[in-house]
């Protein structure tokens, strides 16, 4: 390996990344001014003044106030200036431009889904036009997750039951890093995907095409379908969701995407969401004319089963949805 | 002393030699024993999962563990690190050894209740070891809601019922020394006649006191949440996630100054020690230390930039958490300036010492960075953080952890080791230790998330030296374990005061110290580390 | 240095520990542990105080709502009880200064039984949220919290739907008073302990510190209550 063709910063991608980087170039000489300045007189004084013989009694110095003077204001000079520097950076960014293209982003374990204004969505990647501003509004359908892209040196969590805000203004076309931040769980290092900065002309253009661009990066690497099905077999069905009527529970095998009536008369869409909670919580919602006799499979079953079962559910559930 | 003729005098190592006269000793020195045993067996646990996850970490795909495996050895790295050897190392065992030898008490306050305090530390640490065998915990080891509550399928109730126990163990052992430092001292012994030893222990305590409890009822909250099924962090029901987080570095901001104080404490007696001169700037040092765990109960919020806070209350967090490198920068400064003119001896215990001023300076330098807000937008959450952390936390507080250790060997088992080998594994860890850990600076700096299992290829160099450089530590540690166990078979006796230090410790108590201490009273007519009373310089 | 073995024959008081050098620096370590053990024990609360100002603020309707479900009766009457059994170790504490092992025990023994009414109150209270499937996660039923709540409500107020966070209200109810009567309980065993120690002559006119920092602890525990039913019954 060629070390000196190694990268050791990250791309500026933006005119916020560049300012960026002047606030680190300044934190960076205060400490390598202390390190150096700490270090050096301490291995001056430990070689100058090392023990020569058994017999060293050193006079005693006297305590001075000068040190704790110039050792208290001179830092608090110098950290005044990286607080409202790093603060003026960070207000000035905070706010979107009005003319800001909004896209919405959701994280779920493992994956970001976009959703661009016209309704086109993506997984995973974002597509983007140079030179606009984008804001993004985001939220999570389970844990905190944290939208990271490091060119541009912004990150914002993405929180359950709440929508966070953060905006970017890509300045060069190409590819860039976009990584969950927050630990969220198992496949918390594979929740990453691209963000694509392309020109304008090209982003129209991708927008009113088809819409399977992007990559669904596998829960795992058997088919999620497959062993959905066996899982449901041995969990659900067996025991259930037998489909027979006299069954203890509702015959929900292909019932994916539709409306179900609660005990309350409410009605309620069976999405991931529905299915999911049904396992973890079942009496939630209670579905009309059956008990609330279903267990919770929380510690039973892991995410990643319980996302294989409802990708299960969903390929049944034919044209559903 | 000429103790070849009769039967050695019973210290308290001798004194009593069934399990039981240990299991059941009040004995403040014996206890701090006890923690010591405790604490270096969940250290080589701690180490162990870092080995693992660092070998994963050498190459950007998977190709040692199972991404599942890989969280919850990283959880149970954080965990144990923190909060059964960090927090407990130098109060547990150096400060329940020293504190009452120090300041003329014939033990701590409680006694028994600092027996209780070590029983309740193992049963803490037994949940957790449970959790452990049981499978393990995946939540990182600051617990974020809703996924430690609602979503996470590990033991999440073993490991949080095992830091909420072991929690209690250090608010009691927090009161003990507050109560035996207010009410215990010699006479003669004025709070300015103090080993700062002593004024870290204090600053320490009160921490523990008042920050520890928040930890407790947050803990119990979550698990309200998991096991009952109550919804106080859940979107679900309505509750916030985010006031999870605020509850939770309530206690763990203030925490690693739990983890770092009892450090300044170990180097302010090892520097004054081996330069043999007071330490510059007595009165700064101490009362820097009060002022760090006072503001540093003000400053949690710089967790949470980036966690939809609101960005007002950021601007406060964000300067309070400068306020504090003031008074640390004081401390770094005097102690530079009590080598100035001095006597200074590269011993062991001292290349710890200076050791840890680099390391840690590098450490609080980079905490500056982080709590720059728009700087901390980009660096939350990656690498940086972790090397930050290691360099206070490895690089500050187990190098001054070690520094002590090796300080007051002789005293404990009144052995002395072998200086070479000392030496020898200091110098290793420094370099092994910048070697891991300063790579992972770069690789924040580039965008590398921390918790990550797989990673980009573009930061595998740095994590290449960094499991390289882990190795290299490891060499260090054990050189280090070693010469230390070795000594207590093979080791010359030390004497009282080998080092010739000044202090009630060394001074007022044979090595291995008796059973009871100061069967005669002391008075204390000294400043601390008055070096030029020629008394301690008499029998060594 | 003299050897540990030879033991010092100091002449020998008898209730200090060997390790002070005086009863006062005993007396007064003790006073301030316990005070210490205080101050973390308000920090503890306070998380759930914390807790309980937030989400108040949050969700101010479910806050009055839920408050209008509670019995401010019996939470009075608990109330009262709970002073009444302060007054009673105050009591023990002055009989324990007169010498009085008798009513040391009378006053201890009253204290406990005034405890024992409070938590059968309590007991009344829970009980009458499980009936109405008020207990979020264990048997939380919507529907039924709702009836409750209309029942509830004051009149002219009419209530359609849940509020938002009413579960918060019910699960920050549960731990506080939990936490609470835990302390009680705990309070129980160290007065029967200390009753035991009673019974058996072990403290006199010059020395009754258990007793005195009972006193201390319940009033603490008491204290904690006084907030509790204004924040939970009257809000
Ligand atoms: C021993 C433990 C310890 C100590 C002592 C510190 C000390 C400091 N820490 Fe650190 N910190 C941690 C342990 C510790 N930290 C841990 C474990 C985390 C991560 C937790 C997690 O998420 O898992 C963390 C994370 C962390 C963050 C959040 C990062 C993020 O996740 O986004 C921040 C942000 O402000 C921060 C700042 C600081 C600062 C300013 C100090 C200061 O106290 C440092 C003061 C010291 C100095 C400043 C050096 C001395 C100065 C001089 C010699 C002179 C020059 C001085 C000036 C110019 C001022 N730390
Ligand atoms: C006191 C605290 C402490 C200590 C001492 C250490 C020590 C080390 N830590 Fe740790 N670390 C934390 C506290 C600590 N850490 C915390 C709090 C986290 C965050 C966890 C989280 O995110 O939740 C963390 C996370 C963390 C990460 C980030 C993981 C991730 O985000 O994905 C890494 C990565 O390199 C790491 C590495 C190391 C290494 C190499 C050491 C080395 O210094 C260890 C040195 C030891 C050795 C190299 C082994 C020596 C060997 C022996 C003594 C014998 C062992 C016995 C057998 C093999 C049988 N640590
Ligand atoms: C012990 C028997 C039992 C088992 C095993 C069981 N269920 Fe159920 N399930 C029920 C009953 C009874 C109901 C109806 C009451 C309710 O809604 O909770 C139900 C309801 C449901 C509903 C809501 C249906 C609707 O019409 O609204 C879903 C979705 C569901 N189950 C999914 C599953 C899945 C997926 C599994 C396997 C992982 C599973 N169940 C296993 C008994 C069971
Ligand atoms: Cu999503 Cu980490
Ligand atoms: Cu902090």
């Amino acid at each position: 390996m060629n070390f000196f063709a190694i990268k050791t910063s990250p791309i500026a991608a933006s005119e916020f990344a560049r300012e960026w980087d002047k606030l680190w170039a300044y934190l960076m000489a205060v400490s390598v001014f202390f390190t150096v300045a700490i270090c050096g007189v301490i291995i001056f004084f430990a070689i100058r003044y090392r023990r020569r013989s058994d017999a060293d009694r050193p006079a005693p110095t006297k305590d001075g106030k000068l040190l704790e003077i110039l050792g208290s204001v001179i830092p608090f000079i110098l950290v005044m200036i990286m607080f409202f520097w790093g603060a003026k950076l960070y207000f000035d960014a905070r706010i979107p431009p009005k003319d800001a293209i909004e896209i919405l982003v959701t994280g779920k374990q493992w994956m970001w889904k976009m959703q661009h204004p016209n309704g086109k969505r993506e997984i995973n990647d974002l597509h983007v036009p140079v030179g606009v501003p984008i804001k993004l509004t985001m939220t999570s359908e389970d844990v905190i997750h944290s939208f990271y892209l490091p060119d541009f040196r912004k990150k914002m969590d993405v929180l359950p039951g709440k929508y966070t805000q953060m905006w970017f203004l890509p300045e060069k076309e190409g590819r860039f890093h976009l990584f969950c931040a927050e630990y969220c769980g198992t496949e918390h290092s594979l929740m990453i995907g691209s963000l694509y900065v392309v020109s304008q002309a090209e982003y129209e253009r991708w927008l009113s095409t088809g819409m399977t661009s992007g990559s669904v990066v596998a829960a795992s690497s058997e088919d999620p379908v497959a062993a959905g099905q066996a899982l449901w077999e041995v969990h659900c069905m067996a025991a259930c969701h037998t489909g027979r009527p006299g069954a203890i529970g509702p015959n929900i095998h292909h019932a994916f995407g539709t409306m179900r009536e609660l005990e309350t008369g409410e009605f309620i869409l069976m999405d991931e969401n529905y299915v999911r909670n049904s396992m973890i919580n079942p009496n939630d919602d209670i579905a009309k004319g059956y008990p609330a006799a279903m267990n919770s499979f929380r510690g039973t079953l892991n995410n990643n089963q319980m996302n294989q079962i409802i990708a299960y559910l969903k390929s049944v559930g034919e044209g559903a949805q | 002393m000429n103790d070849n003729n009769t039967s050695p005098p019973l210290n308290y190592l001798t004194n009593g030699h069934t399990v039981k006269s240990w299991l059941l000793t009040v004995d403040h020195k014996r206890i701090g024993v006890l923690y010591l045993i405790a604490m270096t067996c969940f250290f080589l646990v701690g180490a162990t999962a870092a080995t693992l996850f660092r070998l994963e970490l050498a190459t950007h795909n998977a190709n040692v563990l199972a991404n599942d495996t890989y969280n919850r050895l990283f959880t149970m790295h954080g965990i144990i690190m923190v909060f059964f050897f960090l927090i407990p190392a130098v109060p547990g065992v150096l400060g329940n050894f020293l504190v009452p030898l120090m300041i003329g008490a014939k033990d701590v306050a409680f006694p028994r209740l600092n027996l209780a305090s070590w029983y309740i530390y193992m049963l803490g640490g037994l949940f957790t070891l449970a959790a452990i065998i049981g499978g393990g915990i995946d939540t990182g080891w600051t617990f974020y809601t809703p996924y430690s509550s609602v979503y996470a399928d590990s033991h999440v109730i073993l490991a949080g019922t095992g830091v909420f126990i072991t929690g209690f163990s250090s608010i009691l052992t927090g009161l003990n020394f507050i109560v035996t430092i207010h009410k215990m001292r010699a006479p003669g012994l004025t709070w300015m006649r103090l080993p700062l030893f002593i004024w870290a222990q204090y600053s320490t305590a009160i921490i523990n006191v008042l920050g520890t409890p928040v930890l407790a009822i947050t803990l119990l909250l979550v698990l309200a949440e998991r096991v009952l099924g109550f919804g106080i962090f859940d979107p679900q029901k309505g509750g916030d996630p985010v006031l999870y987080q605020h509850m939770f570095w309530f206690y763990s901001h203030p925490a690693v100054y739990i983890m770092i104080l009892p450090g300044f404490g170990v180097v302010s007696e090892v520097l004054a020690c081996f330069s043999r001169k007071r330490i510059y700037g007595y009165e700064f040092v101490a009362f820097s230390s009060l002022a760090i765990a006072a503001i540093g109960f003000f400053v949690w919020g710089h967790h949470m930039f980036t966690s939809s806070q609101s960005p007002y209350a950021g601007l406060i967090f964000s300067i309070l958490t400068y306020l504090v490198g003031i008074p640390t920068a004081i401390k770094i400064f005097n102690w530079t300036a009590t080598l100035y003119k001095g006597s200074v001896e590269l011993s062991a215990p001292m290349l710890y010492t200076l050791g840890f001023i680099g390391l840690f300076l590098v450490g609080g330098l980079t905490g500056l960075f982080l709590a720059t807000k728009a700087l901390n937008v980009h660096l939350h959450d990656t690498y940086f953080v972790v090397a930050h952390f290691h360099y206070v936390m490895v690089g500050g507080m187990m190098m001054a952890w070690l520094a002590g250790l090796h300080f007051w060997w002789p005293k404990m088992f009144g052995k002395l080791y072998n200086e070479f080998w000392a030496r020898v594994g200091a110098v290793i860890i420094f370099f092994g230790f910048n070697f891991t850990f300063f790579p992972q600076f770069i690789a924040g700096y580039m965008g590398m998330p921390r918790r990550y299992h797989v990673y980009d290829i573009e930061y595998q160099p740095f994590q290449m030296l960094s499991t390289a450089g882990a190795f290299f530590m490891g060499i260090g540690l054990i050189i280090c374990l070693v010469t230390l166990v070795s000594s207590i078979f093979t080791g010359r006796p030390s004497g009282k005061n080998p080092w010739k230090a000044t202090g009630l410790e060394w001074n007022y108590a044979s090595s291995p110290p008796d059973t009871h201490n100061f069967t005669v009273p002391v008075k204390v007519d000294v400043e601390a580390y008055d070096y030029t009373d020629e008394r301690i310089y008499q029998d060594a | 240095m003299s050897h540990a073995a030879a033991t010092t024959d100091h002449e020998h008081k008898p209730y200090q520990q060997h390790h002070f050098e005086s009863m006062e620096q005993q007396t007064q370590s003790t006073l301030l542990g316990i005070w210490l053990f205080m101050a973390q024990e308000i920090l503890f609360f306070g998380g759930l105080f914390t807790a309980y100002t937030v989400y108040r603020i949050l969700y101010p309707q479910a806050w009055a709502m839920g408050a209008g479900t509670q019995n401010v009766f019996l939470g009075m009457v608990n109330t009262i009880v709970l002073i009444g059994s302060s007054l009673s170790i105050v009591l023990a504490v002055h009989s324990a200064r007169h010498n009085d092992k008798k009513g040391i025990l009378k006053w201890f023994a009253l204290t406990l039984l005034l405890g024992l009414v409070f938590f059968g109150v309590k007991a009344v209270e829970y009980g009458t949220k499980w009936e109405h499937q008020l207990v979020p996660g264990l048997n939380w039923d919507d529907h039924h919290a709702l009836h409750t709540i209309q029942e509830h409500a004051p009149k002219g107020v009419e209530v359609t739907e849940l509020p938002k966070g009413i579960q918060l209200y019910y699960s920050l109810y549960f731990v506080m008073t939990g936490m609470h009567a835990l302390h009680m309980i705990i309070g129980f065993g160290l007065a029967i302990w200390i009753m035991i120690k009673a019974a058996r002559g072990r403290f006199n006119a010059e020395y009754y510190p258990h007793v005195e920092y009972f006193g201390l602890y319940w009033h603490f525990v008491d204290i904690v209550w006084i907030f509790l039913f204004p924040l939970l019954y009257l809000v």
